[in-house]
């Protein structure tokens, strides 16, 4: 049979899982990793990070939109995925999706917004006109007090949702790993490690994502990087970078070492079919390589210039290391067969409804939505707005 | 004849109640089967089995299975006795049209009939996000097509491969020991059509089962029995190397 190497179970041959469901765990990783930064100036009080903290809110939103549609697109019968809410069926872990994401997006980040925000949409709703005010006036949600007590009641109110959020966003991505990880017939994903690895990658990615975004938008914007924000964040990177790979080499020892059943298998499909998109793409290039730059230019004194293109390039690795992660996981969980005699192949399809366009449409996507939130809601407000508070400005 | 207003009364109730009975259609032609009193179980004896695909083509033809998909199949090992980690395994189209000639004398061919295996503890009906996927109180896994979204979690949770997506239905698909057959009093399509006996299916609640007299005797076990998933297909002579 064309494609197949040994022997696979004959309804083994083609996957079921393509490659909407690699993106499906990349974007929630976003959306997880961003929050996660953002938490780190509101609870955590890592004032250098501010200057990325409204950005990381409104991307953590942004692909928190997209995260549904890979799924969405990628079922046989998607017009039945309201049954999830409706009759969700008690063990199976994915049943909880549909409630982990309503309680992310609604409880968690779309208030934390609206709080950080409401002093500026109150200005804005006060500032425009047109539809715009229209549009401004609907978002105040007829809370148009901004007084001093009122935003003090934000910032605090803010505050424990961001509190509730973290293990929020933990849930949302440990519970990605979790579905993954949970599946006993299949040892490539059968690991308690799988949540934890999720996590710390979602980490890697959202924070290396906001980074990124943050440098290339302040470019377009003609303004100065504020440095001391992008070395924090990169230090950040940095050190969760070292715990995600410390743990995924750990989940590789561990296998190496134990070598069960599945152990030749996995290992004949690493050095072949995953060859390049896990040895050269993932560990390599995706892992190594940016750690190494960021622990470069942790201990050593480089100039402004080189550290921005250092976090650039590093910060692009981190992402395509952490994609290709995610197509290992997803998409190497597929190749062989459950008898551990045969490997398959997958067959990407390019102008399907889970084809590579629309894959690269879902990716660009929440950039799209970004954009526009953004043009809603300026992360950082312009001067002329001067009916801002003085400290919510700065904000 | 003459109806009284008080025996008019009586009488239009029972007679909808009637009406809807009519509406309801025939009743099943097994108005006596209880699915309490069963638990569906199949055996499968390894050395009767021929390899003639008998099964494959007649489960194709009663459950209408899409090609290239299998509710049911048969796998054909050669295992060397040097070699029992490694046994050359082939399938060709599910074994429908039956096996080439085998082309080495060393070491020893057998074949293994496989379907699904009716877990009572099934990892495929404990992940449907919907429970669209079930077991029957008589034992059988079953899919509700019209209910299952069509996410595939089901087949990758199943240890054994026996699940896919059907084709242009887009939703999971299986063995569902053909029980419109069986709860009439049926066999299934593929042990009627067996012709060695091979495959037998087997009813343990039932103490008349000749199930219960071959098990007694025989040295039996289910695949994978590792993953713990209370495997109904049980198999006789099973070798060491079979997965």
């Amino acid at each position: 049979m064309p494609g197949v190497e040994g022997f696979m179970y004959p309804n083994e041959v083609s996957l079921y899982w393509s490659v909407l469901i690699v993106l499906y765990p990349f974007i929630t990783g976003l959306v997880a990793g961003a929050f996660i930064l953002a938490s780190l100036e509101r609870v955590f009080r890592v004032e250098a990070v501010k200057p990325t903290y409204r950005l990381a809110l409104l991307t953590a939103l942004a692909f928190l939109i997209v995260a549904p549609l890979p799924l969405q697109l990628h079922l046989g019968h998607p017009e039945r995925s309201y049954e999830m809410y409706m009759t969700p069926h008690r063990t199976s872990a994915m049943a909880m999706f549909g409630f982990v994401y309503l309680w992310y997006l609604m409880a968690v980040l779309v208030v934390e917004i609206w709080l950080d925000f409401r002093a500026d949409i109150v200005a804005l709703s006060q500032s425009t006109t047109g539809w715009k005010h229209w549009m401004y006036w609907a978002m105040t949600l007829g809370s148009a007090n901004v007084s001093e007590r009122a935003l003090a009641i934000d910032e605090r109110v803010g505050w424990v949702v961001t509190l509730i959020g973290i293990p929020s966003a933990f849930l949302l991505h440990g519970y990605v790993g979790f579905i993954f990880g949970s599946i006993k017939a299949n040892p490539w994903w059968s690991s308690p490690l799988m949540p934890v690895v999720f996590i710390f990658s979602a980490m890697v990615s959202g924070i290396a994502a906001v980074m990124l975004l943050y440098m290339a938008l302040m470019r377009l914007r003609k303004q100065p990087i504020d440095m001391r924000c992008v070395d924090t964040v990169a230090s950040y990177l940095f050190y969760i970078f070292i715990v995600d790979f410390s743990l995924e080499m750990l989940d590789l020892i561990h296998r190496i070492y134990e070598a069960d059943e599945s152990f030749r298998s996995l290992d004949f499909m690493v050095h072949t079919r995953l060859y390049f998109s896990q040895i050269v793409l993932q560990i390599l290039l995706g892992t190594l390589a940016p750690i190494l730059l960021l622990f470069v230019a942790q201990v050593t004194k480089l100039s402004e210039p080189t550290r921005k293109k250092i976090y650039a390039v590093s910060g692009s690795l981190a992402l395509v290391g952490i994609l290709a992660m995610r197509w290992n996981v997803v998409i190497g969980g597929q190749l062989f067969s459950k008898s551990f005699l045969g490997y398959t192949t997958y067959k990407m399809a390019l102008a399907t409804r889970e084809g590579l366009l629309v894959a690269i449409g879902l990716t660009l996507l929440p950039l799209l939505i970004l954009a526009v939130l953004m043009k809603v809601l300026p992360p950082w407000p312009e001067k002329k707005h001067a009916s801002i508070p003085e400290a919510v400005a700065a904000h | 004849m003459n109806i009284t207003r008080r025996q008019l009364l009586i009488l239009l109730p029972a007679a909808a109640v009637a009406w809807e009975s009519v509406l309801a259609g025939t009743p099943e032609a097994a108005p006596n089967y209880n699915m309490t009193d069963h638990w569906w179980s199949m055996l499968i004896d390894i050395p009767k089995c021929i390899g003639c695909g008998n099964c494959v083509r007649a489960c194709q033809a009663e459950n209408d299975v899409p090609d290239g998909f299998f509710r049911t199949w048969v796998e054909r090992y050669h295992v060397t006795d040097w070699n029992l980690e490694n046994p050359q395994v082939i399938s060709p189209d599910g074994g429908k049209e039956g096996f080439p000639v085998a082309k080495e004398d060393a070491g020893k061919y057998f074949f293994v009939p496989k379907l699904c295996n009716h877990c009572a503890d099934s990892p495929c009906t404990q992940v449907c996000p919907v429970g669209a996927t079930f077991i029957t109180p008589d034992g059988v896994v079953m899919v509700d097509q019209k209910y299952c979204l069509g996410c595939a979690y089901c087949v990758q949770a199943c240890p054994y491969g026996c699940r896919y997506i059907h084709p242009t239905k887009k939703v999971a698909d299986k063995c569902t020991l053909c029980y419109h057959r069986i709860t009439k009093g049926l066999t299934t399509a593929c042990c009627e059509a067996c012709p060695t006996g091979a495959r037998q299916l087997a009813d343990l609640k039932n103490p008349k089962d000749p199930i219960h007299a071959f098990l007694k005797t025989h040295s039996v076990q289910v695949l994978k029995p590792q993953m713990a998933t209370g495997a109904k297909v049980f198999y006789n002579a099973l070798d060491g190397s079979v997965r």
